[in-house]
């Protein structure tokens, strides 16, 4: 029974519904499955799922995003009973993101906080046009793991080393990772201004995001 | 007759304006504060968003601009005019079909034909493809191709766009598609290519220049993009509007309705411009791309993203006025395949479209990375292109008699001996597109044959060869020189000023 219904979750996440996974996630809790457990091995599956159909070109951004709104729909029925539970999904860590100072162009940025977001990420998202100063005070403020800086004019990743820098001032790296994206950020642009780490697209950010965690957790033990 | 191309027709452009129309008044149009007082006393009805953050502007609103004034400001808007290089010749014609080309603007980076890798782009490069553009009698225009980034290093960052286009004036005689970077940035350019042109009056009557200004999709004419047409249109200088929705991404999925969008963006600027300045120049133009489902990115070389150019240009001559588009430009990596057909596609699309100003030649990688030797490929297309565009002619007092082929028979039966002919001699350089060395189409000799990357570098060294600097008079290169400097002293006392403001605020 377990099993199916486990199945029925995955496929609404796949096919983008949000009624239907909301329906299934009621279901899970009227008849007492473990709302983590529908998480782990229904909703997320699905997530996973899609993600990789994505990376191998099967489903696109439309698709994608369908799936992270239904993944959305889902947590919010089992979130109040998790938490009454004590087993609070675990979060991948915190990310706090914004756009570059001058730059408005947000699809790329908010793109990455749904994906992350639906993945298990808990995003701060500042929104666009941040300044240098509002990321610091953010990431400081939520002790934030990773801060995202999304630019996409050629004339405003500028602003995107101004943030690196700031973090540097107020010594919130190496603790802290910095990563960059838009569509004229390259790997070199990255080196040059000394970021962690870069991606061209929401579903390599996801995967970035989800190796500086590894580096993060590890750090106390072995060197990163 | 001329050949053309059409993919909208009246009745389609007909739903595609007013429903333009309607966006105008619902939801209405971002716009910034510096444009609230003037739409206001024109009696639009602005709405003044409350102030939501520290970082934005006070006064940022929404604007509700109802047609019959939108009407009013596209009937004082001149149907065409000219661009003129520094010798004060007519070398752009803004208007009717007549179509001209430039090189793709604004880039960062450089392919480098050594490594093939894509490296920051600096003043070295930017010489170098205005050299090449130059030489080709293909581009009629200059553009400020890329971002000098070593520049940095002396000047600081925010007059970048200035440099560029002090660079550009130095080495060359020829009409520049430029842009600013900033509000404030327009003026500094302004004035240097009026020190070139001997004063703003002659700048106004003979513009060297057109500037791109740009809303940020969707239906946004933010701070930066509002002050700059208000700017230009008081200036009298021409301005090029490029909208850039991306369908599916920052506009509606279909290409109808991302042309409907850019209708009301441009028709949004105007009505902006010819309310500061009645009767000043401005084209209707755009980058309109598809939004690339896998990617994310704008895919400048798609097909669809050609026709999304086609059609905002043909809604643009619909309406009588001047157009510009954003094609030849590839979204691979190297100077190859995709690139050539990429390019040679739009190139042809554009040239039949009638579309003025078509910018975009010489970029890979979805205009993020510049190559001079892709530029000089594209000059091959781009000549193609005018060719086919010119049609099938039939010529009129060079041959006897008026005829197409009898005349000619006439005098060589069925010898088959048409080269000796003096027809011939005096036609086929009217008749035919003679390429350059970089189109292969010589017979396998015992010589390897070289591959279109090989043979464009030896074009570029052979065109850069030839290439002489225009002379300009020491008194200009000392105004030049004078307003660089004026405008670095402005902008490092701007950034000082901001890093106290924000040293104290913290």
């Amino acid at each position: 029974m377990s099993d199916e219904l486990f199945g029925a979750m995955l496929q609404s996440i796949v096919d983008g519904a949000p009624d239907k996974a909301s329906d299934l996630a009621r279901q899970a809790l009227a008849t007492g499955v473990d709302p983590l457990e529908a998480v782990n091995r229904g909703f997320a599956v699905g997530i996973k799922f899609a993600g990789d159909q994505f990376g191998c070109g099967e489903m696109f951004l439309p698709d994608l995003l369908a799936s992270a709104e239904a993944m959305k729909a889902a947590i919010k029925i089992l979130e109040p009973e998790m938490l009454k539970r004590g087993s609070q999904r675990a979060t991948l860590g915190k990310i706090v993101l914004g756009t570059a100072r001058g730059d408005i162009h947000d699809i790329g940025k908010n793109l990455v906080a749904t994906i992350l977001s639906a993945s298990g990420f808990q995003i701060f998202d500042l929104g666009t046009s941040v300044t240098p100063e509002q990321f610091v005070a953010k990431a400081k403020e939520v002790d934030a793991d990773i801060v995202g800086i999304s630019a996409l004019l050629t004339t405003t990743m500028a602003g995107q080393k101004a943030v690196i820098e700031a973090l540097d001032r107020n010594a919130l790296r190496p603790r802290l990772k910095a990563i960059i994206g838009g569509a004229a950020v390259t790997s070199k642009w990255a080196a040059e201004i000394g970021a962690d780490g870069f991606s061209r697209n929401a579903i390599d950010a996801l995967e970035l995001a989800k190796n500086l965690m590894r580096n993060i957790t590890n750090q106390g033990t072995a060197p990163a | 007759m001329r050949p053309s191309i059409q993919l909208l027709g009246p009745d389609l452009i007909g739903r595609i304006l007013s429903e333009a129309f309607e966006l105008l008044m619902n939801p209405g149009v971002r716009v910034g504060s510096a444009t609230v007082e003037l739409l206001r006393s024109a009696g639009v009805d602005v709405t003044v968003a409350e102030k939501v953050a520290d970082h934005l502007a006070d006064h940022d609103g929404v604007a509700h601009i109802p047609e019959p004034l939108v009407r009013r400001c596209l009937a004082s808007v001149p149907r065409d005019f000219h661009l003129y290089n520094r010798k004060g010749e007519k070398t752009v014609h803004y208007g009717g079909d007549d179509v001209h080309f430039d090189p793709g603007s604004c880039c960062v980076q450089m392919l480098d034909p050594d490594t093939m890798e894509a490296r920051l782009s600096e003043t070295r490069d930017l010489v170098r493809i205005v050299q090449v553009t130059e030489m080709l009698p293909q581009f009629a225009a200059q553009s400020t191709a890329v971002v000098c980034n070593d520049a940095g290093n002396d000047l600081p960052s925010a007059i970048g766009d200035l440099y560029r286009l002090f660079i550009v004036l130095q080495h060359s005689d020829k009409p520049v598609v430029t842009g600013s970077f900033s509000a404030s940035g327009l003026e500094g350019m302004i004035d240097l290519l009026a020190a070139d042109s001997g004063g703003l009056d002659k700048l106004r009557r003979q513009p060297r220049a057109v500037f791109d200004v740009c809303p940020s999709p969707p239906l946004n004419w933010s701070e930066f993009g509002s002050h700059n047409l208000l700017d230009l249109a008081r200036a009298g200088v021409p301005a090029e509007i490029v909208s850039m929705p991306l369908a599916g991404g920052t506009a509606p999925v279909t290409l109808a309705g991302s042309v409907t969008q850019h209708a009301a963006e441009a028709l949004a600027g105007i009505t902006l411009h010819q309310l500061a300045g009645p009767g000043s120049p401005i084209v209707w133009g755009g980058a309109p791309a598809i939004f690339d489902m896998r990617t994310g990115g704008a895919p400048m070389g798609a097909v669809e993203t050609a026709m999304l150019n086609l059609a905002c240009a043909e809604v643009g001559k619909h309406l009588g006025l001047p157009t510009h588009a954003y094609l030849v430009a590839t979204d691979s990596k190297f100077v190859d395949a995709q690139a050539g057909a990429e390019s040679a596609r739009s190139a042809m699309l554009g040239a039949l479209a009638g579309i003025n100003m078509i910018s975009g030649a010489g970029m890979l990688e979805s205009l993020a990375c510049h190559s001079v030797e892709k530029l000089v490929m594209d000059a091959e297309w781009i000549a193609s292109a005018q060719r086919l565009a010119r049609g099938i002619e039939v010529h009129g007092g060079e041959l006897p008699g008026h005829t197409l082929a009898t005349a000619m028979f006439a005098q060589t039966g069925l010898s088959g001996e048409f080269l000796q002919l003096k027809e011939t001699r005096a036609l086929f350089r009217q008749e035919q597109y003679l390429p350059s060395s970089l189109i292969d189409r010589s017979a396998r000799g015992s010589e390897p044959p070289s591959d279109v990357f090989t043979r464009a570098r030896a074009r570029v060294d052979q065109l850069v060869g030839k290439y002489r600097k225009p002379s300009l008079p020491e008194d200009v290169l000392q105004k030049f020189q004078a307003i660089l400097n004026r405008e670095a002293g402005k902008a490092r006392a701007a950034a000082a000023a901001s890093e106290k403001l924000s040293i104290s605020s913290s």
